[in-house]
């Protein structure tokens, strides 16, 4: 167990030395705009599961809260006449939008389960691009909203960026970890099993999946912001990107939906592809085309995900098929004699 | 004794089909009470509406001095009840000790030295590790009772416990049973098995329709006619002496 600790030790560090280094070693800013990007959708991705993942409730809305974060930040400096720097104290307020909107929202979507919730949240999601493309004086309707300018050199502006997404992944990343642990994150993963059972333990399910859907909302605003200063502007129909969430949903996917390095994984993959795909070929549908291959493939032939299938191969790799524990239904299924349980005869 | 849990007149139906019909159900505490009838008769339902997964369309249902009458089920396990299933409901994708834990209102440590008991007690505390969903059916009703047990409810309902499992299986649980009894646990069974509810309980009530048709100590209930009628579903002759011993000799 030790040694184990020790590799995982170890293995962290690493992770922290090259994610610092990253910048330094690939000064490019091509190369760093890949990295921002895909390190935005690890934060997003990475929140999301925390929801969907461990509860089982799969949303298609949380562009909602990206966009609406999105939107705030931009909406508040305008408002507020904040410009450079400043703009990042409002991140704050777009996390905070985030968990608001969730609450109206999980009020009604959280009743119902299965399809009928997701259906409610691509419906919640394209009644909020619609108010983005039809509130102008708000939003700036179909123009959207321009970022404050940033007085940072364009030779570091990348860089910058890099580290505010190195930021956020990480502390979404340490919030799933956190939260995995926690009573509460089984309460969820319970859920995610079996509602109705959980909710004759005593877990009072509503409240655990409104937190939780208010905690990732309040990520997916907060690195909705940091994208919109990044990118410098938001449109309804990028800030509500109705493939935002299928994105999400492959990414988490493909990694292993509810596992902590499976969506992160999943994020690294997918994004840094789709965005070569997008730059490579003008032909914005290649993207998108492939996207849905990939999901099929995904679906077809690694249901559970990279991790937990990767996972299992070495396990049997190391075992040579057989597996690690004998089956419990081969071993017996009543008590012992030595291990502490009584072995009386029944009156019956 | 005094009634721990009462069910007064309770109704329920689905559509035109009455699952619940005037039903009076009490159990004493301290005592081992015994729910059977035939299929249909209106058990789970009775078990769905006191724990709060069915709604009573007339009716009251008390804990003690309690009304708990339609509370969510939630509520009503943090009052004191705690349930099992006619088809084992675990957490298939959670570890044994995991499953353990979702039912756990102490803090961790305290948690996870209660929940080892518990399975101790059960005698799957070695799996603790393993996927529930690994589990054979038999050690999944064992991991169900002790998962209810770890929030230390005053009453437990157990929905057919000795189905599906070998005697062995049925012989562990019905031990595990009378020894929380002896503790002053308070239990309600529905048991198709008649041998495990004769030799467990203190009172059994019967159900047929939805209604009750009889109550009382199990050495009354398997020799009374209205009992064998409805549970058998066969008219006995009137001028038979002992029609429970009789039908007690069919395999």
């Amino acid at each position: 167990m030790s040694g184990q600790r020790a590799a995982s030790g170890a293995a962290l560090i690493i992770l922290v030395v090259a994610a610092a280094g990253f910048p330094v070693i690939f000064s490019s800013p091509v190369v760093t705009n890949y990295a921002v990007y895909a390190l935005i959708f690890v934060a997003v991705v990475s929140a999301w599961n925390v929801f969907s993942g461990f509860s089982g409730y799969i949303s298609l809305g949380h562009a909602v809260f990206f966009g609406s974060g999105a939107y705030t930040v931009g909406i508040a400096a305008k408002d507020w006449h904040i410009t450079g720097t400043g703009v990042f104290a409002l991140l704050p307020l777009a996390a905070v939008v985030g968990a608001l909107i969730a609450v109206p929202f999980g009020l009604i979507a959280l009743r119902v389960r299965r399809h009928t919730f997701i259906v409610i949240t691509i419906a919640v999601f394209f009644i909020f691009q619609l108010m983005a493309y039809n509130l102008n004086s708000f939003t700036g309707g179909t123009i959207g909203m321009s970022a404050p300018f940033l007085p940072w050199s364009p030779t570091t502006f990348n860089d910058r960026f890099y580290y505010i997404a190195v930021a956020c992944a990480a502390g979404a990343v340490v919030m799933s970890v956190l939260v995995r642990r926690s009573r509460f994150g089984l309460q969820l993963r319970a859920i995610r099993d079996d509602e109705d059972r959980a909710r004759g333990l005593g877990v009072r399910t509503m409240r655990v999946k409104m937190t939780a859907f208010m905690l990732s909302a309040a990520v997916a605003g907060l690195v909705g912001g940091v994208w919109f200063l990044y990118l410098t502007q938001v449109l309804p129909n990028s800030g509500y990107d109705p493939l935002f969430d299928l994105s999400l949903v492959l990414m988490a996917f493909l990694g292993g939906l509810g596992t902590i390095s499976g969506p992160v994984i999943g994020a690294l993959i997918i994004e840094p592809g789709q965005l070569y795909l997008t730059i490579k070929y003008t032909n914005g549908y290649l993207s998108e085309i492939l996207l849905g291959a990939l999901f099929l493939l995904i679906v077809l032939f690694v249901p559970r995900g990279l991790v937990p299938t990767t996972g299992e191969w070495i396990r049997r790799a190391r075992t040579r098929g057989r597996p690690v524990v004998p089956p419990a239904s081969q071993r017996a299924a009543v008590p012992q004699p030595g291990n502490g349980a009584p072995t009386t005869e029944a009156r019956t | 004794m005094t009634a721990l849990l009462r069910t007064e007149g309770i109704r329920k139906a689905y559509g035109g089909v009455h699952a619940l019909d005037s039903c009076t159900v009490e159990v004493d505490e301290g005592s081992v009470a015994g729910l059977i009838g035939p299929n249909g008769s209106g058990k789970t339902t009775l078990f769905n509406v006191i724990t709060g997964y069915a709604k009573a369309d007339a009716g009251q249902v008390y804990l003690g001095d309690r009304k708990i009458t339609n509370v969510a089920p939630d509520r009503v396990f943090a009052s004191g009840i705690g349930r099992t299933f006619q088809l084992t409901r675990i957490f298939a994708s959670l570890t044994v000790l995991e499953n353990m834990l979702v039912a756990s209102p102490n803090g961790r440590a305290a948690a996870r030295r209660r929940a080892m008991e518990q399975l101790e007690f059960v005698g799957i505390a070695g799996h603790h590790a393993e996927l529930a969903g690994t589990l054979s059916y038999g050690q999944r009703k064992l991991l169900e009772l002790a998962y209810v047990l770890v929030a230390d409810p005053a009453i437990i309902l157990l929905d057919e416990p000795a189905g599906g499992v070998n005697l062995s299986l049925v012989n562990t649980i019905a031990d595990r049973i009378r020894e929380l009894n002896a503790t002053g646990k308070t239990f309600l069974i529905v048991e198709h098995n008649m041998e495990f509810v004769m030799g467990l309980c203190d009172r059994v009530t019967v159900l047929d329709s939805g209604a009750v048709v009889a109550a009382g100590p199990p050495a009354i209930i398997r020799t009374d006619r209205r009992v064998l009628n409805a549970y058998l579903g066969e008219d006995l002759p009137d001028d038979d002496p002992h029609p429970g011993e009789r039908r007690e000799k069919q395999p």
